[in-house]
């Protein structure tokens, strides 16, 4: 049977929404899914920002899920330019073609440009796969690794949702896709940009919520342990540590201390695991200095 | 949802939940709402909103305001979560934005008055002042009433130290700062620009080709093209650098107009103070005037350490030449500078330490946290005269005399 898609007008709240992603294992607060929710009703892109391992990039996957359509991502670093977001010739097929009819002894220009520069040369990078593809969820990740002339490209797209190819024409959406643009903050992205999107701060996770994603990505892990090992994050949260975990982090720890069969979080065993969890040697000095957080107090 | 009306039970100002949507007390509030508001209230209230805000230093602009209605429509907005989270998705722009955003909320909705954005701590011109504590110090014979503007007197000047210079000196000096211009080192950008060797460059051969009617006869080349390499200034505006940091600031100054888009100035004292904004002012003066304005702690004492590590997890710092103008009086943990200025050292391109003291005759690096970091400094130089400053924009433009430290390990 075929499985049934959700599309934005099925969703009827933001709770519905919430429980969908559940479904998928996405347990959202009611922030995160309000933000969700009118990012695909208005058809607008959704800005996260946030700490690194929040949750960011997994909800532009989840939400992928939950409406069944494909996820085109574009990592961010310096320097990307059009011909690696939107669109490239294949230059090498393009050459071949030209030798190709320069045996045949074609030399008209006008006819030969026609032939070079058509659909079947021209390589779609993400952003115009994202035009074209119907329906789809684009994340555009880590955007402040990105420099400002790319900022640039992305607020003409994001404004439309339209790609102009001189050789071709205008390849515009009918319907805006899903946009989920995501930063961890290390630079300020541009206040043009932020305009066309719903802004939205998402923190780490509640200690209750915590727990409930834990145990439900991870089902082999007891109540005591989500408990045990949500309590140590939240007080690592508080501790002044170069990286404080994120959720991504706490999940990465609770699966390695469940592959040591750990039924409860002992310091011996978080302690040979700490390494998933904290990424600086920094901050394993001052946790091990100070005793494990996780360990029993009192 | 009503201005100033009856209290529904949000949460008062000193409840740090609100901003979880996992507060009982917001979502809850539901009998409150105003079922039947008409359009037109619900537009009135929320431009209403939207400029309180904006009193409030948010930038809730028009076009903001258009989406949080378009927003609205889409959700409940007799609910105060909805109205709540529909006005925070679409008025606020940055995470700084987010406690000004609560503290609206909860006035405009709660019944309590909405408060104008605190003016800046500091609205004094500290240099003005600041120039004439170090003058009534100067040597006696000092304060010459004709300062001829003669190439002579403007080479003694530039050797002089800043903080013994008269008022008039010392505006001469900073007259001839402004005018420092400093080129940038240069690094290699991920772009490519066309060159006469270097790579292939497909897209330019194609059309050659096409123009000489697809004869691949002359291939075409592109090369990576450079940019300035970013710098990043921390000024020390901590009590015992009053006399150097006015000078340094204008200092900045001429850094930032020289690259405006690759330099970043924070002041640090007893927190980290991002300036750049201010100090595009084209006007030095005016440039002077915003800044002082923008740094809260004028004077106080100084935690490096802390700042550093604040400059670390802001990223400014990551593959840039990190310049801290500082005399490394730590009123802190001196430990944490060093352990900050190693991270430093591995995160930058390069550290130089700017010390106005250094300058002075014998001096030795015996503050606690100069010894801490000076390991973790590529150069080290003074910062005391113009001479000194002008030695700084070399090593900028990237004028090496010594290599790169080796890297040593605490």
């Amino acid at each position: 049977m075929l499985r049934r898609t959700n599309t934005a007008s099925d969703l009827q709240s933001p709770g519905r929404l919430a429980e969908l992603l559940g479904r998928e294992a996405y347990l959202a607060d009611e922030g995160l899914a309000t933000a969700a929710f009118l990012a695909l009703r208005m058809g607008r892109p959704l800005f996260l920002e946030g700490e690194a391992g929040v949750g960011k990039t997994e909800l532009a996957r989840t939400l992928a899920a939950v409406l069944d359509a494909p996820l085109i991502r574009l990592q961010c670093y310096e320097g990307l330019d059009g011909s690696q977001v939107l669109y490239d010739w294949d230059f090498a097929r393009q050459l071949l073609h030209l030798k190709a009819a320069e045996a045949s002894g074609v030399t008209d220009a006008a006819r030969l440009e026609g032939e070079v520069y058509d659909r079947r040369f021209l390589i779609a990078r993400p952003l115009l796969r994202a035009v074209e593809t119907q329906p789809c969820v684009l994340l555009i990740d880590e955007i402040d690794r990105a420099d400002v002339e790319f900022e640039a490209i992305l607020l003409e797209v994001l404004s439309d949702f339209a790609i102009s190819i001189p050789e071709l024409g205008t390849v515009r959406a009918p319907t805006p896709p899903v946009v989920v643009l995501t930063s961890n903050r290390t630079r300020e992205v541009h206040d043009a940009l932020k305009r066309r999107c719903l802004y939205h701060w998402l923190e780490h996770p509640s200690f209750e919520r915590e727990v409930a994603i834990l145990m439900r990505r991870l089902p082999e892990c007891s109540a005591v342990l989500a408990e045990q090992v949500a309590g140590a994050a939240r007080r690592l949260r508080e501790a002044d540590l170069v990286k404080p975990p994120g959720i991504a982090e706490t999940l990465d720890w609770t699966e390695a201390l469940l592959t040591l069969g750990a039924r409860e979080l002992d310091p011996g065993l978080a302690a040979a695991t700490l390494g998933a969890l904290l990424k600086h040697r920094e901050d394993h000095e001052v946790v091990l200095a100070n005793g494990f957080p996780g360990a029993p107090r009192g | 949802m009503r201005p100033a009306a009856d209290g529904p039970g949000l949460p008062d100002a000193d409840d740090p939940g609100l901003p979880d949507a996992e507060d009982p007390g917001l979502p809850a509030g539901g009998g409150s709402g105003l079922p039947e508001t008409a359009a037109g209230e619900l537009v009135t209230v929320m431009t209403g909103f939207a400029r309180t805000l904006r009193a409030a230093g948010v930038p809730a602009d028009h076009e903001r305001t258009q989406n949080l209605l378009r927003a609205l429509s889409c959700l409940d907005a007799s609910r105060p979560g909805d109205v709540y989270w529909a006005g925070r998705l679409t008025l606020c722009s940055s995470a700084d934005d987010l406690p000004r955003y609560d503290r609206v909320f909860r006035a405009y909705f709660g019944g309590l008055r909405a408060g104008r954005a605190r003016p800046g701590a500091v609205t004094l011109i500290r240099y003005a002042s600041l120039a004439g504590e170090s003058r009534d110090r100067g040597e006696g014979g000092e304060e010459s009433p004709a300062l001829a503007a003669g190439a002579s007197a403007a080479e003694v000047l530039r050797h002089r130290d800043v903080a013994a210079m008269s008022a008039a000196e010392l505006a001469e000096a900073h007259r001839m700062l402004a005018l420092l211009r400093t080129v940038r080192e240069r690094r290699e950008s991920r772009r490519f620009r066309p060159a006469r060797r270097g790579r292939l460059d497909p897209r330019r051969t194609i059309r050659e080709a096409l123009r000489r009617g697809g004869e691949t006869a002359r291939l075409r080349y592109r090369e990576h093209r450079t940019k300035p390499r970013r710098v990043v200034l921390v000024v020390d505006v901590s009590g015992s650098m009053t006399p150097y940091a006015d000078t340094l600031l204008r200092l900045a100054h001429a850094v930032v107009r020289s690259e405006p888009r690759a330099t970043e100035v924070f002041s640090a004292g007893t927190r980290l103070t991002r300036l750049t904004a201010e100090l595009r002012h084209r006007d030095p003066q005016a440039a002077m005037t915003a800044v002082s304005r923008a740094i809260p702690d004028w004077s106080g004492g100084t935690r490096l350490g802390e700042e550093i590590r604040r400059l670390l997890a802001l990223g400014d710092a990551r593959g840039a030449t990190v310049v801290i103008a500082s005399d490394g009086w730590e009123r802190g943990d001196v430990s944490l500078l060093g352990a900050e200025m190693a991270r430093l050292s591995r995160t930058a391109h390069r550290v130089i330490w700017v010390n106005p003291h250094k300058g002075h005759e014998g001096y030795q690096p015996l503050t606690g946290g100069m010894r801490a970091a000076l390991p973790y400094v590529d150069d080290f130089v003074a910062g005391h005269s113009l001479a000194a400053f002008e030695e700084l924009a070399g090593l900028l433009a990237g004028v090496r005399e010594r290599p790169r430290r080796g890297r040593r390990l605490p």
